[in-house]
């Protein structure tokens, strides 16, 4: 053990001497490893644009080509998506465009309102009921419901798909090892890659539209739903499954009549994912084509009117807030209910339906009569965006000085000197490094995962533009780590606390990125601080959560038998609870990392210079290759994070006997 | 005691776990020692292990965790391949049998009860007990009928709208019972059923699964880790040890001739007048006056049935006819040997 240390410690003390050598003295000699030739770049993106075209215009299954096929999943979406809209927002419409003429109205406003609380009422109760309904009134006061309706009509299309796709991918990697084998990358890709980098071929191949925008949708929110398929289908008692066969079930029973139903609770923690999953990309989506909230908050954002973008962000908040508590009380009621099958009349079976129907009904009829009851009457809305923006408008100009100099002095201090240590590292050195740390961590196969993916991001050119990346992460994950651990070990031991705590962060994660950046925007307009700020706020919540369940989950005999050995409490928070807390803490910055990255590229709207820009741009010019390889280069960056930090999270556990 | 046919005749079977298994188990000329399977990295849990259950008789397969014992049930329903061996179910190779046939035997020839229930939490109890018989495709007022009639047979009946979460333990079981015996089974596995109950819910479970084996007279295969609930229970035991059968025999001769050590580990501290039976006791003769009891009653339950003035008791076979004579003192003797 002593001596294994050693030449741990050795090991590490030559790997680090050698990067500052080469850091320190080579550049005249070997000016190739600092920065990555021209000559030698993988012209990665031609490919892939070239890819991309061939798949457009020449590839073929014969029959057809793989475009009209794109086209006709694009077809297939729209039926029920026009279905949703009509519901919710247009009504039945005949004819096409402006010349369109309403054959039924959109459900009203007062009967949405109506089914929302009451489906709360179902899964939740009272209280459930009102908070729901109350955050979709505070769509209709506040004139946001419209475009909220447009929103909520995608994401009723886009979430289930998400969920039957997820758990059908689920099932199929449950039963065959060999494609799990194959789709676990794949996943790691989906979830990796900024959304941003594969909106280009999907534009180009389902069309600028909300159908594109739920398809791009559906690829982001689906793979959580696949993997909680896997751990929830793997977490069904292998005794149910024996008794499946042992009643001679078919594998189709065995999965449908069995499996799925044992595995539900899990499942449906899975489709709140989505939900959640769904709503975060409303404001993307609307860059190719998706209306509603998201197309508001964008338009907003272009023209700088912060209010109108706050106060559509805000309804975003308020519908994601809203399907939250709904979806999460639906899982719990699942399990919950008495079926009575007995001969009782259609009201007394399904009454919340019978309410519901008659609700509708009754408002469509007065509807006719008196419009204040089919759609909220505008008089009545309250304009706060102009408000908001006014209340802005005096912070900046009442606190400018303090703003600029809290801003200037992180810039100097902190954000500048680690831009330019970063910028200056060779590429070879940091290369050679993490392979050695992935070889200490996890052998020979993590060394040269980490090895291949570090040279690869070298190799397409785009060393520079990931260490942007890395050091705006960096920053942005010590600080959110610096503030969000110290958290998470006060509230960890206060049940009270806990509780706020818990229910803020709750709520921070169920909003959309895009939310975090208008504050932000609003007081220290665009640039790297404003990025980081963003950042800091989106991912510090898995580092508190992480942190507090880490410290919670300690043994109490542990702890017992510190107090009895007479540790003070700093002793035994610093000797045992962080020591044995320190696996959990760790795949929390391994969370937060991974938050950080994705909302990285977002904050290329407020006007960094990192990879994100690079997807950003290749977006705006619709460069499928560039925005594909710079995407790429982000997902690299996430897998190599993960991967080292999860192999040490799991030889701290072997070490302290936690497995 | 007539020789009832044997219903399921296990020959030879083996369990190797490890990859190579079935390669191993060839190259070394079909039984392998154990410790030439450790060296291989392979783990024997079945050992060529032979067994016949009789038709009607509850036969329990005992042995300590780790044994063997879980795995060898499931080898017997074929829930689990074994690596070599014959299984022999009313005449036919399960081992040969097609997953197709396999399905139909299950169906309605096998039922199981396992150690934590394996109730489905989404089903009532009614629908639970009818489950096996959904997905024969039984239409829903007969299966329900024969699944009401299961639930009034293990004592639930009320109870019917419950979901499982809702039940005690022994509840639960009393669920999984009714379940496995819906379909009629002719042979039946309790896979260590009483295991996960507390001990006095577990007494009260054997006896209620004695009153209802008297009624069903099914074939029972059934796995404990618990002694004294394998001799309550059992017309034979399997004592398995290291995944190969140590002894197999009425709970008479386990405790009167331990075949080793390790079986006499268990039966040391088991009261004698417990587990023998007037049978072996009695002194054969065809005429004996004084109250009557079965050759199957227990030492220690004939004991009571000594009324004063009687120093015998006439033994009947299950017939009625009169076997043997039970003397006063040989009853004396068997109690003071403890």
């Amino acid at each position: 053990m002593e001596s294994s240390r050693r030449i741990s410690i050795i090991g590490w003390a030559v790997a680090l001497t050698a990067f500052v050598l080469l850091w320190k003295f080579g550049e005249p000699v070997a000016k190739w490893a600092f920065d990555y030739p021209k000559a030698w770049i993988i012209p990665a993106a031609r490919w892939i644009s070239n890819a991309l075209k061939w798949l457009l215009n020449d590839a073929t299954f014969g029959l057809f080509t793989f475009t009209q096929l794109t086209r006709f999943i694009a077809a297939v979406v729209d039926v029920p998506y026009r279905a949703a809209l009509s519901l919710l927002s247009t009504g039945l419409l005949s004819g096409q465009g402006s010349s369109a003429i309403q054959l039924l109205p959109p459900l009203s406003w007062i009967s949405v309102i109506a089914i929302v609380g009451m489906i709360g009422h179902y899964a939740g109760g009272w209280r459930l009921a009102l908070f729901a309904a109350g955050c979709f009134l505070f769509l209709a006061i506040f004139g946001q419901w419209n475009s909220a309706m447009v929103t909520l009509a995608s994401i009723l299309v886009a979430a289930p798909i998400g969920v039957i796709g997820g758990l059908l991918l689920g099932l199929a990697a449950y039963r065959w090892a060999q494609f799990e084998k194959a789709l676990m990358p794949l996943l790691d890709l989906m979830q990796t890659i900024p959304v941003f980098a594969y909106l280009v071929p999907i534009l180009f191949l389902f069309g600028f539209g909300p159908t594109a925008a739920i398809v791009a949708t559906v690829i982001y929110a689906m793979p959580p739903m696949t993997r909680i398929t896997i751990l929830a289908l793997r977490g069904v008692p292998s005794e149910v499954q024996e008794l499946g066969h042992m009643i001679g079930c078919t594998r189709r029973q065995m999965t449908w009549r069995v499996m799925v139903p044992s595995a539900r609770d899990s499942l449906m923690v899975g489709v709140n994912q989505v939900i959640m999953l769904s709503l975060n990309m409303v404001i993307i989506a609307s860059m190719i084509g998706a209306g509603g909230l998201g197309f508001d908050v964008l338009a907003a954002l272009r023209r700088l009117d912060i209010g109108a973008g706050l106060l559509a962000g805000l309804a975003i908040v308020a519908l994601a807030v809203a399907l939250d508590r709904l979806s999460q009380a639906m899982a719990l009621k699942m399990g919950d209910f008495h079926a009575d099958t007995g001969n009782k009349s259609f009201i007394a079976r399904y009454p919340y339906l019978f309410v519901a129907l008659l609700v509708i009904v009754a408002t469509a009829v007065l509807g006719l009569a008196i419009p204040a009851i089919q759609t909220y009457p505008q008089t009545m809305t309250i304009a706060s965006g102009t408000a908001i923006g006014r209340a802005v408008e005096w912070i900046n100009v009442n606190y400018f000085d303090t703003l600029e100099a809290i801003k200037n002095t992180m810039l100097l201090n902190v954000l500048v000197p680690f831009k330019r240590f970063l910028g200056g590292l060779p590429w070879l050195g940091v290369t050679g490094l993490l392979a050695y740390a992935g070889w200490r961590l996890g052998g020979l196969r993590l060394a040269l995962l980490v090895a291949v993916l570090a040279f690869l991001i070298a190799a397409t050119g785009q060393w520079e533009k990931a260490m942007i990346t890395v050091y705006l992460c960096g920053v942005s994950v010590v600080i959110a780590a610096l503030i969000g651990i110290p958290i998470g070990i006060v509230s960890a031991e206060r049940k009270q606390l806990w509780r706020v705590v818990q229910a803020i962060i709750d709520t921070l994660q169920t909003l959309p990125s895009f939310v975090y950046l208008m504050p932000a925007v609003m007081l220290f307009r665009v640039g790297d601080f404003t990025a980081m700020l963003a950042v800091v706020a989106y991912a510090i919540a898995p580092a508190i959560r992480y942190t507090a369940l880490g410290l919670q989950k300690v043994e109490p005999r542990l702890i017992e038998a510190g107090r009895a050995m007479g540790c003070t409490k700093w002793q035994l928070l610093t000797k045992i609870k962080l020591k044995l807390a320190l696996p959990d803490i760790m795949l929390g910055i391994n969370q937060t990392i991974m938050f950080a990255l994705s909302m990285l590229v977002i904050t290329a709207l407020v006007g960094t210079r990192d990879l994100g820009q690079e997807v950003y741009i290749a977006l705006t010019k619709a460069d499928t290759g560039r925005g594909l390889v710079a995407g790429l280069a982000v997902a690299f960056i996430a897998i190599i994070a993960d991967r080292l930090i999860a192999a040490g999270a799991a030889r701290t556990k072997i070490r302290l006997g936690l497995q | 005691m007539a020789v009832q046919e044997e219903k399921l005749i296990c020959r030879n079977v083996w369990k190797i776990f490890g990859s190579g298994a079935r390669e191993f188990l060839v190259a070394s000329g079909g039984s392998p020692e154990l410790d030439a399977l450790g060296k291989s990295g392979l783990v024997g849990a079945v050992r060529g292990v032979n067994l016949g259950v009789r038709a009607g008789e509850i036969f329990v397969i005992m042995g300590l965790s780790g044994s063997g014992k879980s795995t060898l049930v499931r080898c017997l329903s074929r829930l689990i391949e074994p690596t070599s061996g014959e299984i022999i179910f009313n005449g036919e190779n399960l081992l040969a049998a097609s997953d197709a046939r396999m399905i139909e035997i299950r169906r309605h020839q096998m039922g199981m009860v396992f150690q934590n229930f394996a109730l489905l939490p989404h089903l009532t109890v009614l629908a639970n007990v009818a489950f096996p018989l959904e997905v024969q495709g039984v239409d829903r007022a007969a299966r329900e009928a024969r699944a009401q009639k299961m639930i009034e047979l293990v004592g639930l009946a009320g109870r019917e709208r419950f979901f499982p979460r809702e039940l005690s333990g022994g509840q639960q079981q009393r669920v999984g019972i009714a379940r496995s015996l819906a379909v009629e089974p002719e042979l039946w596995f309790l896979d260590e059923p009483f295991s996960a109950l507390d001990p006095l819910i577990r007494r009260e479970m054997q006896d209620e699964f004695i009153r209802l084996q008297s009624v069903l007279k099914k074939t029972i295969v059934f796995i404990t880790h618990d002694f004294d609930e394998a001799i309550r229970l059992a017309d034979r035991i399997a004592i398995m040890k290291d995944g190969a059968i140590v002894q197999a025999g009425t709970p008479e001769e386990l405790v009167m001739q331990p075949a080793d050590a390790y079986v006499a580990a268990f039966t040391r501290n088991v009261a004698k007048a417990k587990v023998l039976r007037a049978a072996s006791v009695m002194k054969s003769t065809s005429t004996a006056a004084g109250p009557t009891v079965s050759h199957r009653t227990t030492i220690a339950d004939a004991a009571t049935q000594f009324a004063p003035g009687f120093d015998v008791l006439a033994v009947e076979d299950e017939t009625g006819k009169t076997i043997g004579a039970l003397h006063r003192a040989d009853v004396v003797d068997v109690l003071m040997r403890g």
